[in-house]
């Protein structure tokens, strides 16, 4: 039925890392000459791929995305996943053209519009039927195109009151949804989104999303959205690409690659044996432990129990570090961040005395229902501000019990909360 | 199958474009994005001020003022026999528009990096807005400049000659708003990647202007000078001014038509430099 719309071609972004800075003007000479002879640009090391967790690599260049290729077909929701750094925003970078890919091609066919921050370009000083002008203008529409849907724009935003104040008077939230009216307005035929679901006030939001759902439904738009919300990413979109390290691993169909995307998460809890302390990193986390009363000592509690959080770490004592604080977040599998054990919030700073040692906190009650939960761990010092930082550091499991005695156990559609809860 | 030929692709994106990729045709359907720059711009100077649009009179008539005490009272340069009001203000009018083109346009990228960051469009369209927009102001400007004329020629009975050559205006606005825009983009994309270079352009135009027949007439350059003078490419363009306003100066076309070529070298440099900057600039920032 459908034609491609968007075909990607051996596509990839050579990224310099570090500071450009001392040297840039060298190398950019250097690179430069080697351009002028017709050879191979002498920073980009073949084979080189982004892994971030590797530090030692051979080059200060790094491919932030290598040999992608898709297609995109008429009317298509693609949905694009990935964890933190994947190279996910690079890519929609180089398909809405913001900056220009360093090897292979993006051939398109129709009108391109890229929704990466709603309002963008909304100037203060303006009044929002301005804004609402200058900001579809630089989205690509035609003065004429804005004319015709200007009454639905500020409906839909539920500014029409406001149309001649400016827009810095506008509450946050207003502006947001101007923006996103605006936007959701933009008729191309390719739509590319980033995540502009997650702003807005919840009935904004149901609006926005029934937006595009509308959108897909019609089937003459073709959207690649990308988002780290699983939910929206399998309501809205037929096929999914899973990146990795700058590669695409999965290009399949919705479901299936957002479980691949899951299982990664889990894949990729971070050893804590490959840590070292060094110059540039004088603290350490080392590992973490639970201690439940029934399951002893490891990575598993009860839901409702009273359980012993141990951390351990290891630090440089030739420094003073001044007050030290230190967190146990605990966030769902795709990352969100669901509760805080922050030492600052009990009031307790530690001092650090000995060169390894372990900090405890007990958690009371555990308001949680049974499953996996993704731990990160966080530690600040009031000298030097963030000492370490881990976000995958391990599942912590969560046991179902018999929390309200009734012999049933809570299934997980109904939440990751369990409540005290008492019917009269 | 179609879908094999060339042509049912509107755009491919590849890493490196032809040195001269201007895409005028995609600069014509972003029209409607130039005019709400140069609304914005305009609305915004004002929105912000007491006085309004009112600065842009008050700022060439003050600087007129001063020069007319220091040049003209203690340091008694000649005007060309033109009063010396007349004779600043034609200068600083012709030089505003230059320089202003230039340094507007010059921050381009450095000013512009959370929009172009967010969202495509030609980013030629924001120095050309820039410069256009700078033709409201001059014009406002030039309009003064004619009331001050006509005040002096008839209470002060100043010796001003109408002259036919006042049609050459627009080409000498066309000239030097060129000229401004090329040496612009040279320097945004310049600024974009080395900082320090906006400080050296602010600098650098001001000083600049030193250099242009503004507070001074050219004929009173030693004639040692004065081919030193003139390949200052606004030398003529300045003295032309006044000369088709005021009827002093001098119009010689050899020296218009250097500064023409000037302005398209400068231009079409500019207009490469600039494509390269903007395909990769968002790695640097």
């Amino acid at each position: 039925m459908s034609d491609p719309v968007i075909k990607v071609q051996n596509l990839g972004k050579l990224y310099r890392l570090g500071e450009v800075g001392t040297g840039s003007i060298a190398d950019d000479l250097k690179r430069w000459w080697a351009n002028v002879r017709g050879r191979e640009d002498p920073f980009s090391t073949v084979g080189t791929v982004n892994d971030r967790t590797s530090k030692d690599g051979e080059s200060d260049y790094v491919w932030a995305l290598k040999d992608i290729n898709f297609e995109v077909k008429k009317g298509e929701v693609l949905g694009i996943i990935g964890r933190n750094g994947a190279g996910k925003s690079t890519l929609l970078k180089l398909l809405s053209r913001i900056t220009a890919p360093s090897i292979g091609s993006i051939s398109i066919r129709g009108r391109v519009a890229s929704l990466l921050e709603v309002g963008t370009g909304f100037n203060p000083e303006l009044t929002g039927k301005e804004n609402v002008y200058l900001n579809g203008t630089i989205l690509g529409m035609t003065k004429r195109e804005v004319d015709s849907r200007y009454e639905e724009i500020m409906e839909f935003a539920g500014c029409t009151r406001y149309a001649d104040t400016p827009v810095k008077r506008y509450s946050s939230g207003m502006k947001v949804r101007l923006g996103f009216a605006v936007a959701a307005f933009l008729e191309p035929e390719i739509l590319i989104v980033d995540e502009v679901l997650a702003v807005g006030d919840a009935e904004f939001q149901q609006k926005a999303i029934g937006k595009m759902q509308d959108v897909s439904k019609e089937g003459k738009r073709t959207v690649l959205f990308v988002s780290h919300n699983m939910t929206s990413v399998k309501s809205l979109c037929s096929r999914c690409i899973l990146l990795n390290n700058g590669t695409v691993v999965i290009n399949g169909d919705t479901e299936y690659t957002v479980n691949e995307y899951l299982k990664l998460g889990k894949d990729e809890a971070i050893s804590f044996k490959e840590r070292t302390l060094s110059s540039n990193q004088p603290f350490i986390f080392t590992g973490w432990e639970v201690v439940d009363k029934k399951l002893g000592n490891g990575t598993r509690v009860r839901s409702k129990s009273n359980f012993i959080v141990r951390i351990s770490y290891l630090a440089n004592l030739n420094l003073d570090f001044g007050k030290i604080y230190v967190a146990f977040v605990i966030c769902d599998i795709y990352g969100q961040v669901i509760a805080t054990a922050h030492s600052e919030y009990s009031g307790k700073s530690y001092q650090l005395n000995d060169r390894e040692g372990q900090f405890e906190c007990e958690i009371k009650n555990l308001p949680l229902t049974g499953g996996e939960y993704s731990i990160m761990l966080f530690c600040k010092s009031s000298k030097f501000g963030n000492l370490d930082k881990i976000e995958n550091s391990g599942l912590l499991t969560v046991e179902e019990i018999d929390v309200y005695n009734v012999g049933k156990q809570t299934k997980s559609k109904h939440g990751i909360i369990s409540l005290d809860q008492d019917w009269k | 199958m179609d879908r094999l030929k060339e042509s049912y692709w509107d755009q491919v994106i590849q890493p490196k474009r032809s040195l001269l990729d201007l895409n005028l045709r995609e600069v014509w359907r972003y029209r409607d994005l130039l005019r709400m720059l140069i609304k914005r711009d305009i609305i915004t100077v004002y929105k912000q001020t007491i006085l309004g649009p009112a600065w842009y009179v008050l700022q060439p008539v003050l600087t007129s003022l001063i020069f007319v005490f220091i040049f003209g009272k203690v340091a008694k340069l000649s005007t060309d026999g033109l009063p010396m009001f007349l004779f600043y203000l034609a200068g600083i009018t012709m030089w505003n528009y230059f320089a202003d083109s230039w340094t507007s346009t010059s921050g381009t990228f450095r000013m512009n990096a959370q929009l172009f960051g967010k969202v495509y469009f030609p980013r030629v369209v924001v120095p050309l807005s820039k410069v256009i927009g700078g033709l409201v102001k001059f014009m406002i400007q030039l309009s003064f400049l004619v009331v001050c004329m006509l005040y002096y020629l008839v209470f002060e009975d100043a010796p001003i000659v109408f002259n036919w050559y006042m049609l050459a205006i627009p080409l000498l606005i066309l000239i030097s708003g060129l000229m401004g825009l090329g040496l612009g983009t040279i320097s945004s994309a310049l600024t974009a990647k080395y900082r320090d270079i906006s400080f050296l352009i602010d600098f650098g135009v001001r000083l600049f202007m030193y250099a242009t027949p503004v507070i001074y007439p050219l004929s009173s350059v030693p004639p040692e000078y004065q081919k030193l003078v003139l390949l200052n490419p606004m030398t003529s363009i300045v003295e032309a001014f006044k000369f088709v306003l005021l009827g002093s100066g001098s119009f010689d076309i050899t020296n218009l038509l250097y500064s023409a070529g000037f302005a398209l070298i400068v231009l079409v440099a500019g207009m490469i430099i600039f494509n390269r900057t903007e395909q990769n600039f968002m790695d640097t920032v």
